[in-house]
């Protein structure tokens, strides 16, 4: 802060803590030249105003809330430039990248000055760091058995996975299920972890009606793509369907299987379990083909960091385990 | 017996021009000290390193997010507790708002904050989520916003949305290396603007407005 503003704020805080005492001062004269208890010479509705001081004890409390305000300002950061003796803040100002505000953190616990914000930061770090970092040294099927660290990912989960995938985890429309054994992008504890850390960005499906020959083409592929599951369909629209389907397969498998099953991590669903992200009715499927679909898991680890997430990924983990 | 000399005070208590004059200059003062200097603090006109200005289609977002009152129940403030950031994220810093006209911080969190909410859910999500909240979080009490996806912008004002936010930023933009300030948006972005926004729909624009949120401090 430039030094005229900071003389600007404090002469002004301090002028004005200096003229309320006078003002004080100055209204607790008697001017009226009227006894004291006695009529001011006017009255409403019966009321009557006697000349009466203020009580003693109102004039000593305003006097008393200026003493503190002098104290305040001594102490805190009020004035301008001044500190205050405390070196009290609320947070670091002036940041303008994360790096900067973690240097900071750094430079005013070093200067011994008292930031509140970090303050209690470090005190739960203290509190709940060690815990952590037990986990993040335990394998994630370890922890998937270890009921207290389950209770903490079901929290974290609940708190910032729910949203999509419900608080049950077993997802909605559009939002996997991670409960059940199909994954789009792998089960394995290595798999959920990557998947939460920095999320699924799928390259999406594409929209296929043109490339099917129109709508016709989209009715034929879903049907043949429900038959898949083994339910009962037309089956002159499977057999168009069918010889569409090479289309299909480069994401979703010569037979449907899923890009997982072919080990490329591409998040193109199963068709052959009956397991629907969008939904398996004929138009749900429909519309699938006809419009594409592209899920997005968003990343995690710069929000939660990785200790977080393993805890998460333990938990989810669990969930489809036995 | 009133001594008419000594007794100033009463002249005030009797004459409404005077009172109302002293009373301006009474209630002033709390502004010229809290507020006034703010203006003139280069930490509060510097914008973020990473801030950058709103896409068109954004700004359009925006919009929507005011005239639907989106911040009459969602702050855009996360303050320096630590009971906000672990669920929000880094508390909100002065430079990531200095090109905000006006400011959404709201002052009320019926919903949660907003501030660092982008990039938190997919786009899907956020579609859904406007449609029918209790679609995807069951015990949401916040409305429906369905029609979003039914309207078409324009884009007719959206070059002069962007035009004032050029001039009403001058002086707090990114600058160059010789200092010379650089505009929130050069020649070819306004005039594009327009086509920008062309074809898309509300829902497009609130969506894209929301996962903007939050960008410039990650």
């Amino acid at each position: 802060m430039s030094s005229f503003w900071s003389i600007w704020i404090s002469v002004l805080t301090l002028g004005t803590l200096v003229g309320c005492y006078l003002l004080l001062r100055w209204c607790l004269n008697d001017y009226t030249g009227v006894k004291e208890g006695e009529s001011m010479g006017h009255s409403f509705d019966g009321i009557e105003e006697l000349n009466n001081p203020v009580p003693k004890w109102w004039s000593t409390f305003f006097v008393l809330t200026i003493v503190w305000g002098f104290g305040y300002l001594l102490l805190y950061p009020g004035l301008g430039n001044w500190q205050g003796l405390l070196g009290w803040k609320s947070s670091n100002q002036g940041i303008l990248n994360i790096a900067e505000s973690k240097a900071q953190t750094i430079q005013s616990k070093a200067d011994g000055m008292l930031i509140q914000y970090d303050r209690e930061i470090a005190s739960a770090d203290a509190k709940y760091g060690p815990i952590f970092e037990a986990y993040a040294a335990r394998s994630i099927e370890d922890l998937a058995t270890d009921t207290k660290a389950l209770k903490v990912g079901q929290r974290l989960f609940l708190q910032n996975c729910s949203q999509c995938h419900g608080s049950d985890a077993r997802g909605t429309t559009g939002f996997p299920n991670l409960a059940d054994k199909d994954w789009l992008y792998g089960g394995s504890p290595e798999a959920i972890k990557h998947s939460i850390m920095n999320g699924r960005n799928a390259n999406g499906m594409m929209a296929w009606q043109g490339a099917l020959g129109g709508e016709q083409g989209v009715k034929d592929v879903a049907a043949y793509v429900i038959s898949l599951s083994g339910r009962e369909v037309d089956p002159v629209a499977a057999e168009a369907g069918k010889a569409k389907f090479a289309l299909c397969a480069a994401c979703h498998g010569a037979e449907g299987q899923g890009s997982l099953a072919m080990g490329i991590p591409l998040g193109a669903p199963n068709l052959t379990d009956n397991t629907w992200l969008y939904g398996g009715s004929q138009r749900a499927v429909e519309e699938s083909i006809r419009n594409g679909r592209a899920g997005v898991m968003p990343a995690w680890s710069h929000i939660l960091g990785a200790e977080k997430v393993h805890v998460i990924s333990a938990y989810v983990y669990s969930l489809s385990q036995d | 017996m009133t001594n008419k000399h000594k007794n100033q005070h009463e002249k005030i208590e009797t004459n409404i021009g005077l009172f109302i004059f002293f009373t301006v200059i009474a209630i002033s003062i709390g502004g010229l000290v809290e507020i006034t200097p703010l203006f003139f603090q280069k930490a509060l006109t510097t914008p973020v390193d990473n801030l950058r200005p709103y896409t068109a289609l954004e700004m359009e977002g925006r919009d929507i997010y005011i005239r639907d009152g989106c911040h009459v129940c969602h702050s855009q403030m996360i303050r320096p507790f630590r009971a906000e950031t672990e669920r929000y994220g880094h508390y909100s810093v002065a430079g990531e708002h200095v090109w905000e006209h006006p400011f959404l911080w709201g002052s009320k969190r019926t919903g949660p904050d907003l501030a660092r909410v982008g990039g938190r859910y997919s786009d899907d999500w956020h579609i859904a989520h406007l449609i029918d909240p209790r679609s995807v979080v069951p015990e949401s009490n916040m409305p429906s916003f369905k029609w979003l996806s039914e309207n078409i912008l324009d884009g007719e004002l959206t070059k002069k949305k962007l035009e004032t936010f050029n001039w009403l930023t001058r002086n707090r933009s990114h600058k160059d290396e010789q200092g010379n300030a650089i505009p929130l948006y050069s020649k070819e972005e306004l005039d594009g603007a327009k086509a920008a926004v062309k074809g898309k729909t509300e829902m497009d624009a609130l969506v894209a407005y929301l996962q903007s949120l939050g960008h410039a401090l990650k």
